[in-house]
């Protein structure tokens, strides 16, 4: 083992204690790395609940969280790795454009919502309104997933190992949905859709990235879009 | 936005620090909302006597010789004075006299709340100079509630402040807004419950304490209001033994409960949690939406 190779990486691990110091030190040092700058491992510890713990991230920075964090963790994540060792609060990695968020525990209402890129994966479960407006994120659940997850989905995937709430996927564009266990209901214009060959291959993928190892992507149902909303219906004229 | 906070303790050894603990996590919420805070807390009952916290916009005249005003109602009442509120104590026998003869001398005088365990102290303000005002981190307890308001519905004042009591020892805070409060307080009005305030707030502690008026225990009542409450919200409740959570079926106002074998802790978000004790191992979950939770002092024993 090359001893010295570790204490080089641990020494470059800049650490933020939120007890002790402000929030906007650690976020202004996480907006503050020049390109292909090198000291870009954080770590922060006692979060306690905090908001907006590393919002804005636009380098390749690693940030291990090491507690749970309140609202917009990770928000707007461009490129950075971020882990919470611990539970998030509403909006973790919300609209987030690249990069990984790591949730340990569980997630509070609409985690990833309006992402446009990037992978989020929550070990717990993720509660209401996961996913909603996802515009080309992929979130990988390990536990469950509330009310109202994918609403309005535009792009991305959403895989989820446990169960769904009510009203999966309602109004949806064309997000993709996978979920393994019980779907309580579908919201308006969501359907299951055949698991072709493409879908398998992806979401053996994104089980790899998210090192989940002993789930087959067959055990899956796919849902999807019956795109039935995009266009108006004439035969519903009398409705207005 | 509003922040609320609710503390159940199982662990008896907590008890005299149940103030303390619970100004603590109101206190953390205050940047949910400036407007006005307030606490409820149920402290140990004494054997047949009642107590009736009472408040003044103006202590300095209204509280002036009060005991004596009230001793005709009742020989042992005692008032005890606390900033802008007192805490009456009577003869449980006695209380209504009491209430009338303060109705009659003292119309100013307001009732925050009344029974055998509760008392209850609000007031605008920073929850931090709330808390210290009424000098609520010395106040043990078996459980109790707190709210930290950005007033929505209706003015700023002491009175528009939570908790809400409409009922003995039964009070709520709330974090959302109902749509449906007119409606349902001119029906709760026929019922012959009286309100002091145009909050919407103020009607769904007022629609708890009818519904169990008629029979129903706290857990009946808040599946009631599922029914029959529309628009946003996030209740915690509490009775003379009991602690009730319920969030509407959407689901959108926060909240986060927490679980040891010393305490059911509720808190708008994670962070009014965080000085709990073990609360590093405790259970920590997002309560479902319309699903009403709640628990009682007397049914575990």
């Amino acid at each position: 083992m090359d001893l010295s190779v570790k204490r080089e990486s641990l020494e470059a691990m800049r650490v933020f204690d939120l007890a002790t110091m402000p929030l906007r030190e650690l976020n202004s040092a996480l907006h503050n790395i020049a390109p292909g700058a090198n000291d870009t491992n954080f770590e922060v510890v006692n979060p306690r609940g905090s908001h907006s713990v590393a919002v804005g991230i636009d380098q390749p920075v690693t940030v291990e969280v090491r507690g749970s964090v309140g609202y917009y963790c990770a928000g707007m994540n461009d490129g950075g790795a971020v882990t919470v060792h611990g539970s998030a609060g509403p909006g973790v990695a919300e609209n987030m454009m690249s990069g990984t968020v790591v949730i340990e525990g569980d997630a509070s209402q609409y985690a990833g919502a309006t992402g446009r890129g990037g992978l989020l994966v929550i070990k717990g479960n993720a509660a209401s309104r996961c996913g909603i407006s996802m515009k080309g994120i992929d979130i990988v659940v390990h536990g469950n997933i509330g009310h109202m997850s994918a609403f309005m989905g535009q792009s991305g995937h959403l895989v989820v190992l446990g169960d769904a709430g009510d009203a999966l996927g309602d109004s949806l564009y064309e997000a993709k949905l996978f979920v393994r266990g019980e779907v309580k209901s579908l919201g308006a214009d969501c359907i299951e859709k055949e698991l072709r060959s493409e879908h398998i291959e992806k979401l053996a993928e994104l089980l790899a990235k998210a090192g989940i190892t002993d789930v087959k992507p067959t055990e899956f149902k796919r849902y999807g879009s019956a795109r039935k909303l995009y266009n108006f219906n004439i035969d519903n004229a009398d409705a207005y | 936005m509003c922040g609320i906070v609710g503390l159940f303790l199982k662990d008896k050894s907590l008890e005299p620090k149940l103030g303390a603990m619970l100004s603590d996590m109101l206190v953390i919420m205050t940047d949910r909302g400036p407007d006005s805070a307030g606490i409820a807390i149920y402290g140990a009952p004494s054997e047949g006597r009642a107590k009736i916290t009472v408040q003044s916009a103006r202590p300095g005249t209204d509280f002036a010789g009060l005991e004596a005003i009230l001793k005709p109602a009742d020989a042992s009442v005692t008032v005890e004075l606390k900033s802008t509120h007192a805490v009456i104590e009577a003869d449980a026998a006695h209380a209504a006299a009491v209430r009338d003869l303060l109705a009659a001398e003292r119309p100013e005088i307001r009732v925050m709340g009344s029974g055998d365990s509760v008392e209850i102290y609000k007031e605008v303000g920073l929850p931090k100079d709330v808390v210290s005002r009424f000098g609520i981190r010395e106040m043990g307890g078996t459980h109790g509630i707190g709210h930290t308001r950005m007033a929505t519905e209706s003015a700023v004042t002491t009175l528009g402040a939570h908790p809400f009591s409409t009922g003995a020892d039964q009070c709520l805070v709330h974090n959302g807004s109902l749509s449906n409060h007119n409606n349902l307080r001119r029906e709760l009005v026929r019922e012959g419950m009286t309100f002091e305030t145009q909050n919407d707030s103020e009607v769904a502690a007022a629609y708890l304490t009818a519904e169990m008026a008629k029979g129903k225990d706290l857990g009946q009542a808040l599946t009631s209001a599922l029914d029959d409450l529309d628009g946003f919200f996030t209740f915690v409740v509490g009775t003379k033994s009991g602690f009730g959570v319920v969030r509407d079926p959407i689901a959108c106002k926060p909240a986060v409960m927490a679980e040891t074998d010393q305490y059911i802790a509720f808190g708008s978000e994670y962070r009014a949690l965080v000085n709990l004790p073990g609360i590093e191992d405790a259970r920590v979950w997002e309560p479902e939406p319309a699903t009403v939770y709640f628990w009682d002092h007397e049914k575990a024993a």
